[in-house]
């Protein structure tokens, strides 16, 4: 028998589930081998049983959120985050920065209470994830290689080099030699240095190595006289919500 | 019929993007209850944005929506550009004119096959249609892929692109590039012979409902999408700047959701507002296509909104060969990539600005306004996106079709609402971002 497979989504923009329609004809070969049973954002079916695999797209950021992750997880054997807004909080982690009655009050004038907002979490730190798979968007391969292990019950290994080892072997420029800072030295790689290869500079979506090479990022901040508040401020993008795992 | 009572309660409609419910409550035929409701979770963009720097809201504001992210780069640029006093070149101008094509046929053949179709065809998805029409879907797949595509090598991907950026490109297309992408537009053309066959056949709702329709206008020849003035079909016009006059947000008592109005109580954006102010302007194969379909400007049926993205399907199509050959025969100028940076290198000088992007998206006009410091860094924004200005709009048309269709059964009025609403192509998680939501019990 097929997997039973569902889509959900939480706060988030939706991208990473529409990088699945942008499969293109190959998604047929996918929906040959797994049974989707839910994914409201292109499908009206529902299904009431347990699911093999969901996947959970977006963040938590209110208390119906935090409820309806829990059933989902109570019925799910296995789980995956999928995108960074799930797996480590993303865009949506910035609102972190501010008090949050502050930042409600902010964008919804003296009503904000109608609307309930909490801090931001990515899904691991709410329930258990068995997959992660970052990025902003999620790069095509790596959901592929992930849902194979997934179905095969195999684990998948997030990588933990930094995106400059893939951005060495793309033959970019390096943006620091073009006069600006990138990411690249402290994001974990798996994305094959995307935006570098289009010219733009690493902003960090899909986490921070564990064990970043701390001589050689000093090194950089020294030659290229940068201080540690731009590199902060640029990780505080995405990675904001990361804190909190450093607290335990 | 008359005494009739119904309750229908869509909790989080499907096949549109984010969480949405229709709610109506018919009592002894009297109708207590006839909402639309957005149930996204707040993500406060606006809020987040105070403190970061001008050259970072292309990139934060792509995330407000997957589906639309280039729509809202080039909007968030356009007002970034105009708080910085920055003006683009031509050639730049025509590159996101291209990039703003590709963002339309790929988010209307998104929704013309995937999202609205099943519907047309009684099903509950383009599932079932893997077996029944597995031809359609094939092509939509086959389509979705190919504007995918010739995106990424634009600007590096469709969803959140890499490349386009406040000032221009930080990658340019090389001419094989350009050859490469004209080369697969040109592959889809047989699909878009059978998209607008296949559309020939579909069926909608008959409906009329009058209301104000509102997009870009402009004194020039061509379908105004990137640049124009705000325009509507009461005869309103206003420079951008003054967009606040058009979209008159207010709360109203029947629901704590804010809408819009500029000369009556609602108005439409989108493919058949554009439409019907503008349908002189669109590529001749396009008003062929049109007249093929039988639509006419004012037209006052919601569901057709539909037929106009069809329609707007075949604009953009030859707009973005045109483009591209126009690109090939002038040929790239590559002194204009530009090196991004959150300007550490100071090449485009800062100030304290007010900049107003008014951008034709594809589901209607989308405004980004920043307010900034003199270190370019962002003391306000606003962003107004087109579901929230048609929430108003899609109310009144669900009050004025319920007592039209209330002889029916339970079943047929639920989707008939439901496709009215999916008509409009909501796109939820954009416009929740500063919506005030009721939540239901």
């Amino acid at each position: 028998m097929k997997p039973k497979v569902a889509f959900f989504d939480f706060a988030c923009c939706e991208g990473c589930q529409l990088q699945v329609a942008n499969l293109g004809e190959a998604l047929l070969d996918i929906l040959g081998a797994i049974d989707v049973v839910e994914f409201r954002e292109v499908m009206s079916e529902k299904w009431d049983k347990n699911y093999d695999v969901a996947i959970v797209e977006g963040s938590i950021t209110d208390e119906h959120a935090e409820q309806r992750i829990r059933k989902i997880r109570d019925r799910s054997a296995v789980l995956i985050a999928y995108g960074s807004c799930a797996t480590i909080g993303g865009v949506n982690g910035m609102k972190n920065s501010f008090v949050l009655d502050e930042i409600r009050q902010s964008v919804y004038g003296k009503d904000y209470q109608l609307f309930d907002s909490k801090k931001t979490r990515p899904i691991h730190q709410v329930v258990k994830v068995d997959y992660f798979i970052n990025g902003c968007p999620v790069y095509h391969p790596e959901v592929i290689e992930v849902l194979k292990c997934a179905l095969r019950g195999v684990p998948y290994a997030v990588p933990d080099n930094p995106v400059c080892s893939e951005c060495k072997l793309n033959e970019n420029v390096c943006m620091y030699d073009r006069g600006v800072a990138c990411l690249g030295p402290w994001t974990k790689a798996g994305c094959n240095s995307w935006c570098i290869n289009n010219g733009n500079i690493c902003y960090g979506c899909r986490g921070m190595v564990t064990n970043p090479a701390r001589n050689g990022a000093n090194d950089i901040m020294a030659r290229y006289d940068l201080n540690f508040d731009l590199i902060r401020n640029k990780f505080d993008m995405y990675n904001k919500c990361s804190e909190e795992d450093k607290n335990g | 019929m008359a005494n009739k009572t119904v309750k229908i309660d869509v909790e989080y409609l499907t096949r549109v993007e984010g969480h949405g419910n229709i709610v109506i409550d018919v009592k002894e035929g009297k109708i207590d209850k006839c909402e639309f409701q957005v149930v996204e979770s707040p993500r406060l963009f606006e809020g987040m944005l105070r403190g970061r720097s001008i050259f970072e809201a292309q990139h934060i504001t792509s995330r407000i929506c997957g589906i639309c992210s280039c729509g809202h780069s080039l909007a968030s640029i356009q007002a970034a550009e105009d708080a910085l006093g920055v003006t683009p070149t031509e050639q730049t101008i025509k590159l996101r004119k291209l990039l703003l094509d590709y963002e339309f046929l790929d988010s209307h053949v998104l929704h013309v096959y995937l999202l609205a179709a099943p519907d047309v065809l009684g099903v509950p998805s383009f599932v079932p249609l893997v077996k029944t029409h597995n031809a359609v879907v094939r092509r939509a797949l086959r389509m979705k892929k190919l504007c995918n595509d010739v995106c990424d090598i634009l600007v590096g991907r469709h969803v959140h692109p890499i490349s386009a950026i406040v000032g221009g490109f930080t990658k340019l297309p090389r001419p094989k590039d350009l050859d490469a992408m004209l080369d697969m537009l040109e592959s889809m053309r047989d699909d878009m012979a059978e998209t607008l066959a296949l559309a020939k056949t579909l069926q909608f709702p008959d409906f009329y409902r009058e209301t104000e329709y509102v997009g870009l206008v402009s004194d020039d020849e061509e379908y105004p999408l990137l640049m124009g003035d705000v325009g509507s079909t009461d005869g309103k016009r206003l420079v951008k700047k003054d967009y606040r006059q058009a979209t008159n947000e207010f709360i109203d008592p029947r629901s704590s959701a804010k809408f819009a109005k500029w000369s009556r109580d609602s108005y439409l954006v989108g493919a058949l507002a554009r439409f019907n102010l503008n349908s002189d302007k669109l590529h001749p194969k396009a008003k062929a296509a049109a007249e093929e379909l039988g639509l006419k400007p004012i037209c006052h049926n919601p569901y057709l909104n539909t037929v106009a993205q069809v329609v707007e399907i075949v604009h953009c199509y030859e707009h973005a060969i045109d483009l591209i050959q126009d690109l090939k025969k002038n040929g790239i100028n590559y002194d204009e990539e530009i090196v991004v940076g959150v300007n550490e290198q100071q090449k485009i000088p800062v100030r304290a600005g007010d900049g107003v992007g008014a951008v034709e998206v594809p589901r209607g006009i989308l405004f980004h306004n920043y307010v900034t410091d003199s270190n370019g860094i962002i003391e306000q924004a606003n962003c107004i996106i087109p579901t929230n200005q048609n929430i108003a709009n899609i109310e009144y048309d669900m009050m004025k079709l319920l007592p039209e269709i209330l002889d029916q059964t339970k079943e047929e009025i639920t989707l008939k609402m439901e496709m009215l609403v999916r008509a409009y192509d909501p796109c939820i998680s954009c416009s929740a971002h500063y919506l005030n939501v009721k939540f239901v019990e």
